[in-house]
């Protein structure tokens, strides 16, 4: 039983781990640049539903405060992708993997000069409720989060595969010239992708606050779910999600069943066992070689 | 304007294209062996920091700059030839050279082991690569306790060369001059790689893999003799960063500094020598900036010091940002362009720099 509530909390993790994992994805997919800055990102977002939503900062209602985060950040996603971004456009990928780890650095001081570096806690309806299925007894929060990260995947999955702009946005990815010719507007799309990122990560804020608290390093968690993107074969949508839940659920048992201080290193050892046996990901994207 | 005729091809790879070029690097070296007679105590040891930092930037600066390849995890590889040499000298009782020595030789074979099954990777499976192991050392020497201290740490041992004492504390001004003539070895031998035949591979790997596996360039082979001796020269800095600290622990080696010291680099000027140092520059004087800039702010508005937490990166952060939009080349890159703005007067063109955008295709269909 006990096995089962830490499968349930590591899932619950592993969820936040792969919505922001699923931001990564989203611009990787859609513009082949690498966001290091999206765990920053789902910092700030957690930030802005807090500050607008508890008593103590805005009071607003709860469900306003979130669609409020959602909207100002995926504004902040797309001015984002317009100042810093743009003018990087047809430069070298490593550019904007610095640049966005740069700039997750300016966003952590921001945030801290803005809330302060103590941990905020953020005020919801379901905080602190149970659900008990015969012996197990679960958080109302953790089954929230793990229930909207599995229609926020599905719904991005759709949106990838189905529609006109997300196929687009496959097209400009695969071959920014030819996306071109074929009429694509490859800017705006951009712009587009990044304003979807940002509206992810602020989910994925909003997530990752209902469950404990917040504070500006709690972006550092973007390099565990980095690594679940990775793990998962970076550029897929499901790929992501499979990632952070395996992250996931591996800390919560490492720390449970392996000597103390082995727990913590287990994402990693992990993330570099899967690099060197499919160097790709479990999903792997990469087709064949061709000259 | 100097014209220089080339007369032969050896002209193009000499250590220094004129005797002009030469007089200046040998009035740089002349100033900087001085230094000590010049500033206090405090700012060599600053000075000494600025110096240990370009050697690690020049570590990175192979790898990434002339090799191409990204690691985010290049403080594990300090955090190894740190812990090598304080063990070495400690528990084997090594005299402080050859211990040094060892120490980053043996960095070199670790980065080397790394490296085979790492290389199959690429671009940004690389860096996640080396940022994972970056992650992975910091724990591993929490976990490795009797050899490395644990979270307590390791004191460095006192230098001693010769019967001379070398002390980060009691004589700054020999471990000074210590740090200036492993900088001036490592910096000699580094452009002497690059004008060999292995730092041209180098060169054309980052440009281009497939043409310089075309012009017949062994790709494994060159990748993993980039990694080693980067990582050789990255051990050396771990080894005086052991004694500049004097006391050392994980927290150390954190991923913060590896993604510091690429940072450092990008500042400085990626692509050149030149930039480890600018970039160490930078990152050194950084602290002492803000500093200045708190006092006179304290000044202006009258009231107490104000003590913010995190600026420090967030500066660092901006400046980056600033740097990579407007100057991607560095800090190496603005003062070249000044320079030959002079050189040209007035001939030079605004776009004489301006490199053709290329239009990028996806990397997971080859």
């Amino acid at each position: 039983m006990e096995d089962l509530q830490l499968m349930v909390g590591g899932l619950a993790n592993g969820c936040v781990y792969g919505l922001i994992a699923l931001g990564f994805v989203l611009i990787y997919k859609a513009t082949e640049q690498v966001n290091f800055a999206q765990g920053d990102m789902m910092m700030l977002g957690a930030f802005i539903a807090i500050g607008l939503g508890n008593e103590s900062h805005g009071g607003l209602p709860f469900w306003l405060a979130c669609v409020g985060a959602v909207v100002i950040m995926a504004a902040f996603g797309m001015a984002m992708e317009r100042t810093l971004l743009r003018p990087l456009f047809g430069q070298s990928q490593i550019a904007v993997v610095i640049l966005t780890i740069a700039f997750g650095f300016v966003l952590r001081f921001i945030a801290g000069a803005i809330w302060g570096h103590d941990p905020l806690v953020m005020d919801h309806p379901i905080a602190g409720t149970h659900v008990t299925f015969g012996p197990v007894v679960l958080s109302a929060d953790e089954i929230a989060v793990i229930a909207v990260t599995v229609l926020l995947t599905g719904l991005l999955y759709l949106f990838f595969s189905r529609t006109k702009l997300g196929i687009a946005m496959q097209a400009a990815s695969q071959n920014q010239l030819a996306a071109y010719y074929m009429g694509i507007p490859v800017k705006r799309i951009h712009g587009l992708t990044w304003m979807l990122a940002g509206a992810t990560a602020a989910a994925a804020g909003i997530l990752f606050a209902a469950k404990g608290s917040v504070d500006p390093s709690a972006g550092l968690l973007g390099i565990k779910a980095f690594a679940a993107a990775v793990i998962g074969g970076f550029g897929s949508l499901p790929g992501a999600l499979l990632g952070g839940l395996i992250i996931g659920l591996v800390e919560p048992f490492a720390a449970r069943y392996v000597a103390a201080g082995y727990a913590q290193i287990a994402p990693y050892a992990v993330l570099i066992l899967v690099l060197i046996f499919r160097p790709h990901g479990l999903f792997a994207q990469v087709s064949g070689k061709k000259l | 304007m100097r014209v220089s005729f080339k007369t032969s091809y050896n002209h193009d790879i000499r250590l220094f294209a004129d005797g002009y070029q030469a007089s200046r690097y040998a009035a740089l070296v002349v100033l900087a062996v001085g230094l000590p007679f010049v500033l206090d105590d405090f700012l060599i040891g600053e000075v000494t920091g600025v110096l240990i930092w370009a050697i690690a930037g020049m570590g990175l600066m192979l790898l990434t700059g002339h090799a191409g390849q990204v690691s985010l995890g290049h403080a594990a590889f300090l955090a190894v030839g740190c812990y090598a040499h304080a063990i070495l000298m400690d528990r084997f009782g090594l005299p402080f050279l050859a211990s040094f020595a060892l120490a980053g030789v043996l960095t070199g074979i670790v980065g080397v082991l790394i490296a085979i099954p790492v290389f199959r990777l690429h671009g940004i499976y690389l860096a996640i690569a080396t940022l994972a192991l970056s992650m992975l050392v910091e724990d591993i020497i929490v976990l490795a306790e009797p050899w490395t201290g644990g979270v307590i740490g390791l004191t460095a041992p006192t230098i001693t060369i010769g019967g001379i004492d070398m002390d980060r504390f009691g004589s700054p001004d020999r471990f000074y001059w210590l740090c200036l003539a492993v900088v001036l070895l490592i910096t000699l031998g580094y452009r002497n790689i690059l004008r060999a035949p292995l730092g041209r591979a180098f060169v054309a790997i980052r440009d281009s893999e497939v043409s310089a596996q075309a012009m017949g360039v062994r790709l494994a082979w060159t990748k993993a003799a980039a990694f080693g001796l980067s990582c050789l020269i990255t051990g050396w800095a771990g080894a005086l960063l052991g004694h500049f600290f004097y006391t050392f622990n994980h927290e150390v080696f954190t991923v913060v500094v590896s993604i510091q010291l690429l940072l450092m680099i990008v500042i400085g000027g990626i692509g050149s020598i030149h930039g480890a140092f600018y970039g160490a520059l930078v990152v050194g004087m950084i602290p002492q900036a803000i500093n200045i800039g708190r006092d006179w702010i304290t000044q202006v508005i009258g009231t107490g010091g104000v003590a913010i937490p995190g600026l420090e990166t967030g500066v660092f952060g901006l400046i980056l940002v600033l740097f990579i939009l407007f100057e991607p080349q560095g800090v190496h890159g603005r003062i070249t362009k000044w320079r030959i703005y002079f050189e040209l007067f007035p001939f030079y063109r605004r776009d004489l720099f301006r490199r053709q955008r290329s239009y990028l295709k996806t990397e997971r269909i080859r």
